[in-house]
């Protein structure tokens, strides 16, 4: 028996009047957990009953406890018939398995019908007693199952890498390397009981299958972990598929690593008695062994620095202390970090790596220097044939599909010179029996030496670029290629143009801001079935892939832009047609050399009309890159001119895009014309279609005045944000008319709608001017015939505008010092700013005081849960790790006109999911989700039945964290002087100063 | 020929997002075409560089919201511990008193009548009458039903009962005070001869009847205390006719009042030639006020019986103030005249009352 579950129904509020005769409501509750049920007594009569229950305990296995969601039903007691459910909640006991995470569960719960959505609220106390022993499950699989649990820290990579990390947070010892899991049951929805049911049994069957599913993929993939080594999983991405009649598939991906809490030393031998324990903080030891398993082991820092220790020592318990940790400042890591730029140009594949069977991370941020050269992005897609799946035990045939897309992956990142991809992602796109999988990350090499001794700092300039730099040279490259030298150090070679699908390194240099840059596409399919559809589906693929890498490409010119960072490319499979979107942030590296015009050539010279409206094009263009060099303030140091030397002739080429299912369609006639001095991009427009194309490039319009955004989590050249966070949902669905669709009628209708949405969104936020929409998440669906639908998720976040300058670009390490501020609130610095205490100015203490009454004022109110795609919040501190927030509901209606219509149905249910992930958050004692992302909503409507149904799944990890000071009010923005770093250190200094007084 | 139309469109933000300017339309009944004109013409489009189908989205969006919302508003103590939206606490404070709001022009219409289905049926008259739409007149006659509903049942004082259960600012609360005691009381307020005055004139004279006139002034912890006049009073009142029916007390009285303002008025003549009349009036008035009906017209007979004749002589505010407060004190140096604390109670709130309903 490994623990003991324990629940307290407390009270309850707001509850809907049952008895129409009374106007009131005779509830009790049900608390079920696995078969077994207990009952509170009937509170007569109320609205807001109190139980106060005793405890009600179910002894349960620790896989059950891993599976298993607590299952709170709240029903209206009725003497002659049969009680009436009024809703139900569940309650993911997860976090509480985790010595690391929530303790207790506490909270008011919004009580959810799948019919009514939230019917009141519920208070409810949770436990967990385990029953542990550290020495037992290192070998049983009952111990390796709760040590499984911990699994579940899936963004910790962020808060855990190497530079001073987050006080009470992890830090990244080691990564193992990729995992997968999938699990397949049938679909609730299709099976013939549902002929029978009721609509609310079979969405509660759906709901809790799919959160039972989910269980035992986290714990699957938790046993996977631990036979590797490791302690957590990062970046891990769980996605539904649902197949329809085939069935229903729960898979997910993720990087095993091994987290640490700073400072905190590998754990003594565990003590040999078994005890029953609420909570006992445990680690495995990842012992670094040579050979093909062996982990990729990473220790940025000396964690042999005595100060590091002490303060670990001396903090660890109070989640409010000042806890620099182990120092960026430290020369002894520099120097490590170092060691990489030794062997730029040559090949590192480490044998670890090499044999590794994917050698794949999920993950899109790195600590600095573990990219050791990117060379580009590779994706595999391959249209599949959806069959029954007979045996839900031996889910071979998903297995095998994903298999051989990695493999292709693996194979397209080796073509590149590169051993490892990281940012990797899997999606599909399923419509009918046809199904879509892809697969997408950025070839790299990383550098798996990072943590041996002895390496030589050669200087710090070079870090800047040494990840441009391509993994191959002039000869060995894959395809023709199109190198310069690199304009930052002039030793290395770099492409011209760069596509990758993570995040913008750290240790990059940008010039000016960056954009969010979309390329969309819907292209015409005939209806057909199975087989047909399948060929059909793959024959337009190639050429989807390659006109949205056009439309990407001719977009970042424009832009006078010349890497794509965060590339996600989208297809969505519908019954007529097929869509695609591709979206990703447009920088300008300065390691890269700066892109040429575009040059449009028309096909028929001598043909003067023709001429005349290419002069004018060329102009409408040239302005246009002009105007977006100025908009997005790109002067980049010319000394690139100089170092790269004399401009080598080169032919037109594409990026590395390795596309598995194109790749004879990616070549493109190649034209050598040269444009000015650099080399242009060359259009050829050759008939009407590459025209429209050209305008519709043309009117793709800029941002508002005061209006930045990206897809990344957040915006290159910007760098002085205040904690202020609106996080959305928008969903828009448009229906294409009867009339004759032609491609360029749908393509623009598409187009249209994204812009659209873009312009609705930023209008929606201009109260937060100067603002950024960031990790803008488009994902665009078909759900029927001639109807397209994107939702979009992001977080608009305000900045300064005075302080969006990037100080001290001269030392390294300050730049470094000061990103890490940005991103995980380095402490580290603050020792240099308390001696500038004392003349810190009194607007400042002012305002920290006035954040501090205006907390105590909606203390007694509801927990205000701020959300965000991002992984952090700036100016706020990550106090406690909580644990993964990972929610699935289903809404129906057969009232969708009283509910006012499909908008009114769909903003309803949208508002109570984001309801109830903060309710879960608050009642686990956190006020915060990051790396938040809705990533199923899938909309059903019948309106000539006047029903609707609504499937979403929401995901997170939820966190406490403390808000420096905060921006009640969303209207103007707390205004942060330039100084903006020494300014939060300040503040928070002068909080440690007063506590240690 | 447009190929597209969009079937769904819908925004949600985790703190909610809801546009002051767009609320007040909203309350202000007006459909979302409407508010889309009326927001264009304000210039939001160019500020913004948005178009109109920006604002259409936008507006259509934020109905809804307020839609979502109306339900907690109708118990604002909800808001504030509902899980659904989450809205800071000045924001919250915001919506409710907006909703609670109501147009001068409309309480004027349903001030004194009964909160009836009767009364709301008539709304749409109500509504042609002061332009404002049958919407927004329908949520504030609700309002002023909730209101009156909950606190009617209630103990202790009503503009903190009020305040307690709707989270109102202190002046809307004894708005609404005003509102469910002239509705309790059925003060009839529509005549033609008190159209000159305003709710706030109105609001004014509740304020003096609630804390001086009702069961509550004497004792506060009796349910009804604040909106029911005190009976004892008013039966009480009947002995201050002893003023008018004693031929002695009356000339007295002139002369005393008249000795004090000789000199001090330029309506002296009229005020002397008049004294008599005056005096039966605010004295009938008075003792009439065990009749319900007759408590009903308290404004009105107040309107006809004193300030009517006042104003035909042209008196000014000045010599009102300076007849009242002799007409009042003079009272006291009569020997005879034994019921000097009803008097008080009586003059103090008439006084106050006339000299608030004493204007054009």
């Amino acid at each position: 028996m490994p623990g003991k579950l324990k629940a307290k129904i407390l009270a309850g509020r707001h509850l809907p009047v049952m008895d129409r005769a009374s106007d009131l409501t005779d509830a009790f509750v049900e608390v079920k957990f696995g078969n077994t049920t207990f009952k509170t007594d009937v509170f007569p009569k109320s609205l807001n009953p109190q139980w106060n229950s005793e405890w009600f305990k179910f002894e349960v296995d620790d896989e059950d406890l891993q599976d298993e969601p607590l299952q709170i039903t709240v029903l209206d007691h009725d003497t002659y018939s049969a009680n009436d459910a009024i809703g139900k909640v569940y309650i993911d006991i997860d976090p509480l398995l985790s010595t690391e995470a929530a303790t207790v569960i506490s909270g008011w719960f919004p009580i959810y019908d799948t019919i009514h959505g939230i019917r009141g609220e519920i208070s409810v106390l949770v436990k967990v007693e385990l029953f542990s022993d550290s020495n037992r499950f290192r070998q049983s699989s009952c111990g390796v199952k709760f040590f499984s649990v911990f699994c579940n820290t899936r963004d910790a990579l962020h808060l855990s890498c190497p530079a001073p990390s987050i006080p009470r947070c992890y830090r990244l010892a080691a990564v193992h390397g990729f995992v997968e899991e999938l699990v397949v049951n049938e679909d609730p929805e299709h099976q013939w009981i549902d002929r029978i049911r009721t609509p609310r049994a079979s969405n509660e069957a759906r709901q809790r299958l799919i959160s039972l599913m989910s269980g035992e993929l986290q714990r699957k993939i938790g046993l996977k972990v631990l036979e590797m080594g490791g302690n957590a999983v990062v970046g891990y991405l769980q996605c539904f598929d649902l197949e329809g009649e085939s069935g229903l598939v729960v898979r997910a991906i993720g990087t095993a690593c091994t987290l640490e809490k700073p400072g905190s030393l590998p754990p003594s031998a565990p003590s040999a008695s078994p005890s029953m324990e609420t909570k006992e903080p445990s680690y495995p030891v990842t012992v670094p062994s040579p050979g093909p398993s062996a982990p990729l082991k990473y220790q940025p820092f000396s964690s042999s620095s005595p100060k590091s220790c002490r303060h670990q020592s001396s903090c660890s318990d109070t989640d409010l202390s000042f806890v620099p940790k182990i120092g960026i400042g430290s020369s002894g890591s520099s120097g490590k970090e170092g060691c990489s730029f030794k062997m730029p140009q040559k090949q590192v594949t480490p044998s670890a790596l090499e044999q590794r069977e994917f050698p794949f991370f999920t993950f899109t941020r790195f600590p600095p220097g573990f990219l050791l050269h990117v060379g580009g992005v590779v994706s595999a897609r391959s249209v599949k044939l959806l069959d029954r799946i007979y045996n839900p035990d031996e889910p071979e045939t998903r297995d095998a599909w994903w298999e051989e897309i990695r493999q292709e992956i693996k194979s397209h990142a080796k073509a590149l010179g590169c051993h490892a991809v990281v940012g990797y992602s899997e999606s599909t796109s399923i419509c009918d029996e046809v199904c879509i999988l892809s697969a997408a990350g950025t070839a790299a090499v990383l550098d798996p030496t990072l943590m041996q001794e002895g390496c030589l700092d050669d200087g710090g300039e070079h870090r800047y670029c040494v990840f441009c730099h391509v993994p191959y040279d002039d000869f060995n490259s894959p395809f023709p290629a199109h190198l310069a030298q690199c304009c930052t150090c002039g030793r290395h070679k770099v492409p011209d143009v760069l596509f990758t699908t993570i995040e913008l390194p750290r240790e990059a240099k940008v010039s000016g801001k960056g954009c969010l840059i979309q390329a969309r596409l819907c292209r015409l399919k005939k209806k057909a079935q199975g087989e047909a559809s399948a060929t059909a589906v793959s024959n337009l693929l190639p050429f989807m892939e390659y006109e949205l890498h056009t439309q990407l490409m001719n977009k970042l010119k424009l832009r006078a832009m010349n890497a794509l960072f965060g590339l996600r490319v989208q297809i969505s499979l519908g019954e007529n047609m097929v869509v695609g979107l591709a979206s990703a942030t447009g920088v300008y590296l300065n390691a890269l050399p700066s892109p040429g015009g575009v040059q449009i050539a028309g096909k028929t010279p001598g043909d003067t009309a023709q001429e005349q409206h290419i002069s004018n094009m060329q102009r409408k263009i040239n302005d246009t890159i002009a105007g977006n060099k100025e908009l997005y303030e790109i002067n980049p140091l010319e000394v690139a001119e100089d170092v790269s030397g004399s401009p080598i002739p080169e032919p037109q080429r594409r990026p590395r895009l390795f596309r598995s299912v194109s790749e004879s369609s990616t070549e493109v006639p190649e034209l050598d014309l040269a444009y000015g001095r650099k080399d242009a991009f060359v259009l050829e427009i050759d008939d009407t279609d590459a025209l429209e194309d050209m305008h519709s490039l043309l009117t793709d319009a800029p941002a508002p005045s005061g209006f930045y955004s990206c897809n990344t989590e957040v915006m290159p050249g910007i760098y002085s944000w205040t904690s202020a966070v609106q996080m959305f949902t928008s969903v828009r669905m448009f229906r294409l008319g009867n009339a004759n669709l032609t491609n360029q009628g749908v393509n623009k209708a598409f187009n249209d709608l994204c812009e659209d949405l873009l312009k609705s969104l930023y209008f929606k936020v201009r109260s937060m001017v100067p603002c950024c929409l960031c990790h803008l998440n488009f994902s665009v669906a078909v759900p029927e015939e001639e109807l397209v639908q994107v939702t979009v998720t992001a977080a608009a976040m305000t900045f300064d505008k005075d302080g969006s300058q990037e100080p001290n670009r001269t030392t390294p390490r300050g730049e470094l010092g000061f990103k890490w501020i940005l991103n995980t609130e380095l402490m580290s610095l603050c020792p240099v700013s308390v001696s500038s205490l004392e003349t810190g100015s009194p607007l400042l203490r002012d305002r920290s005081r006035s954040v501090r009454s205006t907390h105590s004022y909606s203390s007694n109110a509801v927990t205000v849960v701020k959300m965000t795609p991002l992984s952090f919040i700036p100016n706020t501190r990550i106090i406690k790790y909580l644990g993964i927030i990972n929610m699935f509901f289903i809404r129906e209606t057969s009232s969708l006109r009283e509910e006012g219509g499909v908008s009114g149905f769909l903003h309803g249910f949208i508002t109570e999911v984001f309801a109830m992930v903060r309710a879960h958050v608050a009642a686990l004692g956190g006020n915060a989700v990051l790396s938040y992302q809705m990533k199923e909503c899938v909309f059903m409507e019948n309106p000539n039945k006047n029903q609707a149904q609504c499937l979403i799944n929401v995901s997170g990890d939820a966190f406490l964290v403390y808000v420096r000071f905060e921006c009640t009010h969303t209207h103007w923005p707390v205004r942060v002087s330039t100084g903006a770093v020494k300014y939060h250190c300040q503040d928070h200094c002068a909080q440690r100063v007063s506590r240690l007084h | 020929m447009e190929i597209m139309s969009v079937e769904l469109d819908v925004f949600v933000g985790n703190t909610t997002i809801m546009d002051e300017e767009v609320y007040q339309f909203w309350l202000d009944g007006y459909t979302v075409s409407d508010a889309v004109k009326v927001r264009m013409e304000g210039g939001v489009l160019e500020e913004c560089e948005a178009s109109a189908e920006v604002l259409q989205s936008d507006t259509m969006d934020q109905y809804r919201t307020f839609q979502m919302c109306e339900r907690l508003l109708h118990t604002p103590a909800k808001l504030a511990n509902q899980l659904l939206f989450q809205i800071p606490p000045h924001r919250q404070a915001m919506l409710i008193e907006r909703y609670y709001a109501f147009d001068s022009a409309f309480v004027r219409e349903v001030l004194g009548k009964k909160l009836s289905k009767g009364t709301k049926k008539d709304l749409d008259d109500v509504s042609l009458k002061t332009g404002i739409t049958l919407k927004s007149c329908r949520r504030q006659f609700d309002n002023f039903k909730r209101v009156f509903k909950v606190v009617e049942e209630l103990k202790g004082p009503l503009v903190e009962n009020i305040q307690t259960h709707f989270l109102l600012s202190d002046k809307l609360a004894r708005d609404y005070a005003a509102i469910v005691f002239f509705a309790n009381n059925r003060f009839e307020t529509g005549k033609r001869k008190l159209q000159y005055l305003s709710f706030q004139d109105f609001a004014f004279c509740a304020g003096q009847l609630i804390s001086n006139w009702t069961v509550g002034a004497v004792d506060n912890m009796v349910e009804d205390m604040d909106v029911d006049l005190d009976k004892e009073f008013l039966q009480d009142l009947k002995d201050l006719k002893i003023l008018i029916t004693d031929k002695d007390l009356l000339d007295q009285h002139k002369s005393l009042v008249c000795t004090a303002l000789r000199g001090k008025t330029k309506v002296y003549s009229e005020m002397e030639a008049n004294f008599k009349n005056l005096s039966r009036g605010l004295i009938n008035i008075a003792a009439k006020l065990t009749n319900t009906k007759d408590v009903r017209d308290l404004f009105i007979d107040l309107v006809e019986k004193f300030i009517e004749p006042c104003r035909s002589d042209r008196w000014t505010a000045a010599d009102m103030k300076l007849f009242l407060i002799h007409y009042t004190n003079s009272a006291h140096i009569l020997d005879t005249f034994k019921h000097q604390v009803t008097w008080d109670r009586y003059m103090g709130v008439i006084k106050s009352c006339i000299l608030k309903m004493y204007h054009d």
